[in-house]
């Protein structure tokens, strides 16, 4: 019995890791940019669309697509950054929601229209195949777009702990007038960020098509499923995001599996509401001063 | 009321009562379809106004209104369906329902000092836990929906909120009119000043001696309360209730998106909000119709397409740009 417990928590694991890097672009957006990028899960369902059509059209497999929508994406949200965000970074929040909402719901009906409502399944030849651990039998494409998340949030963990401009995009975040008297290029490393946090959704976006079918009503429960495992985590905090997406992923796969799949978000909500009440900053946040 | 009518220059007034007169002819004059609009347009109005105390006001963002929609609107539907209890009587228990959960949740948030986008998590987070919630309660039909039975025999009842579709225009009417006056009675109190000073500068607002605990409880519980009967209205009007459609984060932005355009924390900016933005809305609905196009998420890019534009060029909305144009209000003095 237990070790069906176990198989259900190691899935649980390996898709959260998945969604906790979806998550991460949300908080490095958050913790340097300040604005909540409210449009979050609508990019990740236009990277899953790609990952799927590079697949469905030239055979491209998503786990190496997802490197090429990452990159587009990091362009896409470098622009997005550029020519529109950067005018509503000093605005009020409602303002910035709402500039983010407008592009959700044309990202989610464009979508709608193009592809239709109807779940595109990708079908990868090795959809099926699995790993056996002992005990555990463990899917292979989870374990791939698994490892394939974990690499993604190393070389971003690395990029900001080891390189100058990682360094610098970490002074905005800290003293953002201290940057700006330094003499940096606030709103390039803003646009910088933003292009990450989109290449990070980007890459989870055509990791995700492994283990779930697009639909364009994904977009806004990825939102918010972005949200929660963020606050959970601790909003701009990395290792929290990380962290956030495991929990998530764990408790979703138990719930599913315990009680009835379509319960399985109501958990992560409840998860989210006791974590905003008990401990607002996060698992891992910092305290507010 | 009086110092709100005084306030406005004759032209303001002279608008005012004709927009009134000519609401009130309206079913007179204008056919089924139309009246429908119209009828749509007085409940953004009110439910707007509803929100804009809280989020105007108070300066407390919720994006989860509709879970009191839902609320009002499930109580009194359950009541009406399983025990034959009217919306007369069913009003009170499902405002007391939406408000009990505001209270929990400004509770919540208050309490421990959740503000900003986190609030406004929580409040989604209470939308979409209900919405999942109801999924599952069988006594309220679950994900297949309840439906209010229409019967021929009830349509004159309008102690029951039964009837046409001239009799909805007419309690919506009432419905956005009292919302009215409901937001210019509370904007000119005591409570209402106290949120403009928590809204601008809440620890400011403390060292003037407000409870700002208490006033933003009090702003989640009228807006709770006021949605919540709007619910009521949207469950006997459509007679029928889906959790996926009733508690969705598109109803609870449908909802806001009056106030914003029409102008935040201004009275009459949901109403020229709600008259902007349902309108278009048809307009544009028909005209895809009319060339041909079947596709379904054309409105709403419209939509957001609007949203992007009004937020970016007149973030205050519409409103205050109005009454600085044509002179609709007296300057301060």
């Amino acid at each position: 019995m237990w070790s069906i417990y176990l198989n259900v928590v190691t899935q649980g694991v390996l898709t959260g890791l998945v969604y906790g890097l979806m998550a991460l672009g949300l908080s490095v957006i958050f913790g340097v940019v300040r604005v909540v990028n409210f449009a979050h899960g609508e990019f990740a369902v236009i990277a899953m669309y790609a990952a799927f059509i590079l697949f469905k059209a030239y055979g491209l497999d998503p786990l190496i697509a997802a490197a090429p929508i990452a990159l587009a994406f990091f362009a896409v949200g470098f622009v997005l950054q550029m020519v529109l965000i950067n005018s509503f970074v000093s605005r009020p929040e409602h303002e910035q929601f709402i500039l983010l909402v407008g592009l959700a719901i044309i990202i989610t009906n464009a979508l709608l229209m193009i592809f239709g409502p109807d779940a595109q399944p990708t079908n990868l030849p090795y959809a099926f195949d699995s790993y056996l651990v002992g005990p555990l039998i463990i899917d292979k494409v989870r374990v791939y777009a698994a490892t394939a998340a974990v690499a993604v949030s190393a070389a971003l963990f690395a990029f900001f702990r080891r390189t100058r401009t990682g360094a610098a995009i970490r002074a905005c975040a800290d003293n953002l007038i201290g940057a700006a008297v330094v003499g940096l290029n606030v709103k390039r490393l803003y646009a910088l960020t933003f292009g990450l946090g989109l290449a990070c959704v980007g890459a989870a976006g055509g990791l995700m098509v492994t283990i779930a079918d697009a639909t364009p009503s994904l977009g806004p429960a990825y939102t918010l499923l972005a949200f929660t495992i963020v606050i959970i985590g601790g909003l701009g905090s990395m290792s929290g995001a990380l962290v956030g997406g495991v929990l998530i992923g764990v408790s979703e796969a138990l719930a599913g599996f315990v009680i009835a799949p379509s319960m399985k978000s109501m958990f992560s909500f409840a998860l989210l509401i006791a974590v905003l009440v008990l401990r607002p900053q996060g698992l891992m946040g910092k305290k507010k001063a | 009321m009086r110092a709100l009518w005084g306030a406005m220059t004759p032209r303001g007034k002279a608008l005012l009562a004709i927009l009134v007169v000519a609401l009130l002819l309206a079913p007179l004059a204008v056919n089924r379809y139309l009246l429908s609009v119209l009828t749509l347009i007085l409940y953004f109005v009110y439910v707007g106004q509803a929100w804009n105390l809280m989020m105007g006001y108070a300066g407390q963002l919720s994006l989860g209104h509709a879970l009191y929609v839902g609320l009002g609107g499930y109580v009194s539907a359950a009541l009406w369906v399983h025990f034959g209890i009217g919306p007369w009587l069913g009003v009170f228990p499902a405002v007391a329902v939406g408000a009990a959960f505001g209270a929990a949740i400004g509770w919540l948030g208050f309490r421990f000092g959740i503000e900003g986008v986190y609030f406004a998590l929580l409040t989604i987070a209470f939308a979409e836990f209900t919405r999942i919630g109801f999924d599952h309660i069988s006594f309220t039909g679950g994900a297949g929906g309840l439906f209010i039975p229409y019967e021929e025999k009830r349509l004159g009842e309008w102690w029951n909120l039964r009837g046409g579709q001239p009799f909805f225009y007419y309690v919506a009417f009432l419905m956005a009119a009292a919302g009215v006056v409901i937001a210019a009675l509370l904007s000119r109190a005591r409570i209402g000043f106290q949120w403009l000073a928590v809204r601008e500068d809440e620890i400011a607002a403390r060292a003037l001696g407000i409870n700002t605990f208490r006033a933003k409880m009090k702003a989640v519980l009228v807006s709770s309360g006021m949605t919540a009967v709007g619910g009521v209205f949207y469950a006997f009007y459509n007679n029928s209730l889906f959790p996926a459609q009733v508690f969705d984060i598109g109803r609870s932005i449908e909802l806001i998106l009056a106030p914003i355009v029409g102008g935040l924390g201004t009275i009459f900016g949901p109403v020229i909000g709600a008259f902007i933005l349902t309108p278009l809305g048809e307009i544009l609905i028909t005209a895809i119709d009319r060339i041909g196009i079947n596709a379904p998420g054309v409105k709403a890019v419209f939509y957001g397409l609007l949203l992007m534009i009004i937020i970016s060029v007149v973030p205050n909305g519409v409103w205050p740009w109005i009454v600085q144009r044509f002179a609709l209000v007296k300057r301060q003095p």
